[in-house]
Order: structure tokens, then C-alpha cells, then sequence
């Protein structure tokens, strides 16, 4: 009788042991061959042939397309350079430049990676239609109600990620440092 | 005492092997996966348009707004597929994706170089079976091997400016992906011709 019980006590611990990583895994995603610049993050190997079983399974799991590397790379960032989470109702900016690449876009996203409904419908901006300055660094405002310049509508919500991707570019597999790839930077600037 | 510290010892060496496993298994179960999503709505061996990404859109997470979709879904059962898509002025990729959503192979314009990316895409078996004269003939013509008898491919182009979309969508609504009818012999037929 008491050996059943063990055996059976050993088995539900090892199910809830085993599916609760996977799921953990899955979901949050680990630091396997990650590229981490100020608060962006981007993973370049998802989109090769020789992607990490845990990142098959957290793609298997979102529904997402990872971006090919021939294509280019995505960087997400859900925290401001100071590690504080990026919240609609504060106005945030983003500035400086991006690493090369012939095309860029920057857009902005829920936590489970929808578009937010705003009235301009401006999801997003394109290295193109951006406003520069002088010296071709930029900087969007993202905050909930209407800004001067390039403003990115967050529709107030209270957690949102933005995803910048490089287009053609030389960023991907061998880049390991900021000075590779210098990314914009990401700053909280008020709350109301 | 010992009898439960074992027990719970042998439960967690027993969870990291169920872990594993079911992180393997993950990709071949998964049925909310990207090809999962788009087979309902994508024809075979066919260019369909994806709808915009905007918010109502829930197809897939993390859609690129600022760029037209279209899927062509293959199955290389049949034979070897053409695919041709003509390139915008802006920026167009082609991605190639196997049945559980490996990026096996991307490509955009400028790799290209050319105004049409134009390519073959066959299983390893089918690329062996090519006679060799044909491959110097068709030395300009890139040859894909595919990993997998079915996948996706997942071709865009940007829109650098919202105005520029329509042009985007009717460069990937002139592109195409085909079973390759027999080869050079019958493409001389009317039939072939389409």
C-alpha cells in the first residue's frame, strides 16, 4: 500500500514538475542565444534552420512567424532603460539611432502582441516616414494623448511592448555587442 | 522520512524527463501553431493575401503593420514549386518556413537583384533527381531545397508610407507559386502556359 502511494506521489510530482517548466519555458521564454541592447532583446537564431528546441516550442505555442535572417532581425522591448515596465498612460520616448539596416519599423503592441486601436489608426512608424532632426537621430513620443513630432498612440493601455525591426541588415547571429548594433534609447519621462 | 526524500527526489528527476519531452513534443502537438492558423484560410500550391494587420486582426501575434502579407502553402508531393514575385521600390523578402514554423530560408530584393525574385523550391530527393544539363541551364534560377514536403512561404513587401500599401498589395497580388508542370517539353504547350 505505501509503495503505491510513493509511486503515485513520485508520478503527480513529476507531472507537475516536468509540464510546469515546459509551460514556464514556453511561455516566458529563455536566455538561449538572446542579444540583449539597453532594454531590447532580440533572438537572430529563431529565424535560422538551427533554432533551440525552446524556442520551437514557444513559437509552437504564440502562433508567431519568427522573421528569417535573411529577412532581418526583431528586437522587443518591454521595459524602459531603467527596467521599469512600459506603461500607456505615461508618456515615454524613445531616441537616438538604429543600427544599420535599409529599412526599419518601429511598432507597438499588447502583451499578447496585437495591434492597439488608437483613432489616428498610427500603429507604428517606418524608417521612412519618421521626422528626423539635424544630425538624423530621431525620437518618437509614445503617450496616450496627442503629441508634437512623431507620436506613437498607446490608447491608454497599461502594458504594451514595442518591436523594432531591422530590415536588410548586418545585425543577426554574430552581433554580441552595443557598439555592433547602437539601438535607440527608452526613457520614461513622466506620469500622470 | 528517507522513503518521502526519495520519493520526492525521484518525482523531480522524473519531472526534467517529462520537461524535455514535452518540450520536444511541443512543436509536432501544437495545434494553435502559425501553419495551423493559416491553413484554414490559405489556398495549396496558391498566393493568398493575408488580411492587413490592424487591431481587429488576430491572426497571428506580431504582425509587421507596415507591410502586406501573402501566404503561398506548399506541398512538394506533386513536384517542384515556381515561385516569382515581382519586387517594389521600397523593400520585398520571401521567407520559407517548414511545417512547424522553422525559418529554414529568407531572401529579400536586394539578394536578389533582380525586379522579379524568382525561384524553385524542391525537396532534397527532387533536387537530386534534376538532370545535370538542366542545372546549367537554369544556373540563373535559384534552386531551394525544402526540408519538409509541406510549409509555408510568406512573402512581403513594405509599405514605407500608409500611401504606398496599395502598391504593395498589387506587387504581391502579381506574384505566383505553382506546381512546376512537367519539365521543358510540355511548357511549349498552351496548357503549361496558363
Amino acid at each position: 500500500m505505501r509503495l503505491i502511494f510513493t509511486t503515485l506521489l513520485a508520478l503527480v510530482l513529476a507531472t507537475f514538475v516536468g509540464l510546469g517548466a515546459t509551460w514556464m519555458t514556453a511561455t516566458r521564454g529563455t536566455n538561449f542565444g538572446t542579444l540583449k541592447i539597453g532594454a531590447w532583446t532580440a533572438r537572430p537564431k529563431t529565424g535560422t534552420a538551427d533554432v533551440d528546441p525552446y524556442s520551437r516550442a514557444s513559437i509552437a505555442r504564440s502562433g508567431d512567424l519568427p522573421i528569417g535572417q535573411g529577412d532581418g532581425v526583431a528586437f522587443l522591448a518591454t521595459t524602459d532603460d531603467r527596467r521599469k515596465p512600459l506603461d500607456g498612460r505615461c508618456d515615454v520616448v524613445v531616441s537616438g539611432v538604429t543600427p544599420a539596416a535599409r529599412f526599419w519599423t518601429l511598432s507597438l503592441y499588447d502583451q499578447k502582441g496585437h495591434l492597439v486601436a488608437n483613432s489616428l489608426q498610427r500603429y507604428g512608424f517606418t524608417s521612412q516616414e519618421i521626422i528626423r532632426g539635424a544630425d538624423g537621430t530621431f525620437e518618437v513620443r509614445i503617450a496616450s494623448r496627442s503629441r508634437a513630432g512623431n507620436w506613437l498612440p498607446t490608447g491608454g493601455i497599461e502594458r504594451y511592448g514595442l518591436m523594432l525591426r531591422l530590415y536588410d541588415t548586418p545585425v543577426g547571429v554574430a552581433t554580441r555587442t552595443p557598439r555592433d548594433a547602437p539601438m535607440p534609447s527608452i526613457a520614461t519621462v513622466g506620469c500622470p | 522520512m528517507i522513503r518521502l526524500l526519495f520519493t520526492i527526489i525521484a518525482g523531480v528527476l522524473l519531472g526534467g524527463v517529462v520537461h524535455l519531452v514535452s518540450v520536444l513534443a511541443l512543436p509536432r502537438i501544437a495545434s494553435q501553431d502559425a501553419y495551423s492558423r493559416l491553413t484554414p484560410i490559405t489556398k495549396l500550391n496558391a498566393v493568398t493575401a493575408l488580411p492587413l494587420a490592424d487591431p481587429g486582426n488576430t491572426l497571428m501575434p506580431f504582425m509587421d503593420p507596415a507591410f502586406a502579407t501573402a501566404i503561398c502553402r506548399y506541398d512538394l508531393s506533386g513536384g517542384p514549386i515556381k515561385l516569382a514575385v515581382p519586387v517594389t521600390q521600397s523593400y520585398t523578402s520571401v521567407s520559407f518556413y517548414t511545417r512547424s514554423d522553422v525559418a529554414y530560408y529568407a531572401i529579400n530584393d536586394r539578394s536578389a537583384g533582380r525586379k522579379v525574385i524568382e525561384l524553385d523550391l524542391m525537396t532534397e530527393a527532387q533536387h537530386a533527381d534534376l538532370p545535370e544539363d538542366e542545372d546549367v541551364t537554369a544556373a540563373d534560377r535559384l534552386i531551394i531545397d525544402s526540408p519538409s514536403t509541406t510549409g509555408l512561404i510568406v512573402l512581403k513587401a513594405l509599405a514605407a508610407e500608409p500611401g504606398l500599401m496599395p502598391q504593395a498589395q498589387a506587387a504581391l497580388a502579381a506574384s505566383s507559386c505553382q506546381l512546376q508542370t512537367e519539365p521543358p517539353a510540355k511548357q511549349v504547350g498552351p496548357a503549361a502556359k496558363r
